[in-house]
């Protein structure tokens, strides 16, 4: 008989520490899965980041490194440059990638470095209590903007997958949401794509993943995953960017 | 047979010294005054098959000599001052992760953007771990082109047999100046690291990382680090002592400040002035078993290129047992053989 689903062996057989209705559970299972699937388990390195994934280790049944706070693909190029013949990737929320590491993105993105990047943006810090983020929408109310978010005293979402964009070095970056099935199967099939980038030598590729953060968002799980379909993919839309 | 020697730097000194050593990735950020460290090995990196990245920051570099030791690299990055300010963060992480590195600090004047002239004012940061943390690197202190090539090579060794940080800690003058250097054949075996990233085949995963979140795990995990820091005391002490017999002024200096010292020793004793020196080598490790005179009126005279920190290394290992002083200048300033000479007549 043909077998249509078996465990997948990238994956420890563990519960997860997240929140109900968090997207990090969604996001390990399909880099776990892409990974089983490309049959690199055994030449993976996972680059873990500091926030609430912090012991995505603890999940993934492959080699991984901790990072400190928005230097991820500092330590991914380290590791990419004396071991080429792995495959590595750094797995970021949007304080790491696109506040405190702005400068190791857009570095390791424009020397294109062979590395694939899983961008987890939540617009929103989780673990330090739901402080404002450089994606958080504006009018969204965290924290650090009691209020809401106002342009005039904090800017706009940082829209870094755009930016990154028009880079020469980036070979490929795509925006998905979790918010149906269908969208998280396409965004398994993204970060797939971005992993055989890898493979083939190809350079920087990058997946934003518009992930639900219910608790600091206040919503429920349901609700939250509406936000992202209704509200938070107006700011920033899905499909290829580059 | 007479060996061939050739003419270079301190810094180029350093930079091959990391080459002959197996070092195969650097990474670092231009700054004055050790600018031909990172000039040398992208220039000479990928002759050895090594990679050299000049990086966009210097918290950039030192995360990238992480990943690189991560993964089982000989890795080394280097700096100046403010730029070592600046790695920290990554040192820190590396001490705690139980990676071996190499650091090289060619100091210059602080605090801030201070100057370029040379200086020993980060002995404080190099010798008490300079990040967050309990943790300590191994500090080596080279005093000549010669030693900056073999304290290097021998920076490597440690950082592997210790899985630490290793420091090297020179300044303007010792890494500007050209003297002639014996090169050593190239390190051929390096050794295995059953714990770096390399994909898990044939094992289970290996997991790079400082976090210890359970209560209790970090308390435990840093007993390990300090059982590790008294093997390394014990065994990684190293120095140099001059005219110490008889003598009733010893002084103690490092590196650059150390030629002087020594000069003004030589000058001293041949005017018949009983009068030695104790060079540390490792910094940290302190050489604590160097100042052990049954003289009780012997005197130390501690001479620094800053406003006096190592002297308060060597109160710690004298206790009391005889009078410390110090002759130092700060901000660039150099003391001159002169003013030891006086410092020390009056002390006689």
């Amino acid at each position: 008989m043909e077998k249509l689903f078996t465990k997948t062996e990238s994956l420890y057989d563990l519960p997860t520490h997240y929140c109900p209705g968090c997207g990090h559970g969604i996001a390990h299972r399909l880099i776990a899965e892409v990974v089983d699937e490309l049959g690199i388990r055994e030449k993976t390195i996972g680059i873990a980041p500091v926030g609430c994934a912090v012991v995505a280790y603890d999940y993934w049944n492959f080699d991984c490194s901790e990072a400190a706070h928005g230097r991820a693909l500092a330590v991914a190029t380290g590791i990419k440059r004396v071991r080429p013949h792995n495959i590595v990737f750094t797995y970021q929320g949007d304080g790491d990638l696109a506040a405190i590491g702005t400068n190791e993105t857009i570095h390791a993105a424009n020397r294109g470095e062979n590395l694939s990047v899983v961008f987890i943006n939540n617009a929103v810090y989780g673990m330090t209590g739901g402080q404002m983020a450089p994606t958080t929408l504006l009018g969204q109310k965290t924290s650090t903007s009691i209020e809401g978010r106002k342009k005039e005293k904090h800017g706009f979402p940082l829209k870094i997958s755009e930016m990154l964009a028009l880079l020469p070095g980036v070979c490929y970056i795509e925006r998905v949401s979790f918010h149906t099935p269908a969208e998280v199967l396409k965004a398994k099939r993204a970060i797939k794509l971005a992993f055989e980038n890898q493979i083939n030598n190809l350079g920087f590729s990058l997946v934003e993943i518009l992930s639900p953060c219910p608790t600091y968002w206040g919503l429920n799980p349901k609700e939250a995953l509406d936000w992202t379909r209704d509200i938070m993919q107006k700011e920033f839309p899905l499909g290829r960017i580059k | 047979m007479k060996k061939d020697k050739i003419l270079i730097s301190g810094n180029e000194a350093i930079a091959q010294g990391a080459i002959d050593a197996g070092c195969n990735f650097y990474a670092g950020y231009p700054i004055t005054p050790q600018n031909e460290i990172i000039a040398y090995m992208s220039k000479h990196m990928a002759d050895s098959g090594g990679v050299s990245i000049q990086a966009e920051s210097e918290l950039a570099a030192i995360s990238m000599v992480y990943g690189a030791s991560a993964a089982g690299a000989r890795s080394m990055t280097s700096s100046s001052s403010p730029g070592i300010s600046l790695k920290q963060e990554g040192i820190s992480y590396i001490a705690g992760a139980q990676l071996p590195a190499v650091i090289v600090n060619i100091m210059r004047g602080g605090p801030g953007l201070g100057n370029i002239a040379p200086s020993q004012s980060d002995y404080f940061q190099a010798t008490r771990g300079g990040g967050h943390g309990d943790y300590r690197l191994i500090v080596l202190a080279p005093a000549s082109v010669q030693e900056a090539y073999e304290l290097t090579r021998l920076s490597f060794d440690l950082a592997d047999k210790y899985r630490i940080p290793v420091m090297i800690l020179g300044d303007g003058i010792l890494g500007q100046m050209m003297e002639p250097v014996e090169l050593r054949p190239k390190t051929k075996t390096i050794p295995q690291k059953s714990w770096a990233l390399s994909g898990c085949r044939g094992r289970k995963p290996n997991i790079v990382k400082s976090f210890f979140l359970r209560e209790g795990a970090l308390e435990e995990f840093n007993k390990t680090l300090q059982k590790n820091h008294q093997i390394i005391s014990k065994n990684e002490i190293r120095f140099e002592e001059i005219n110490l017999s008889g003598a009733k002024v010893v002084l103690v200096a490092y590196g650059t400040m150390a030629r002087i010292a020594k000069s003004a020793v030589a000058k001293l004793s041949s005017n018949g002035k009983k009068v030695g020196l104790i060079r540390p080598i490792s910094l940290w490790p302190f050489p604590k078993t160097a100042f052990n005179s049954k003289d009780k009126k012997l005197k130390y005279l501690t001479i620094e290129m800053s406003a006096g920190q190592m002297v308060e290394d060597v109160r710690l290992a004298v206790n009391g047992r005889n009078p410390v002083e110090f002759l130092g200048r700060s901000g660039g300033g150099v003391p001159t053989e002169e003013e030891i000479i006086n410092k020390v007549k009056k002390l006689l």
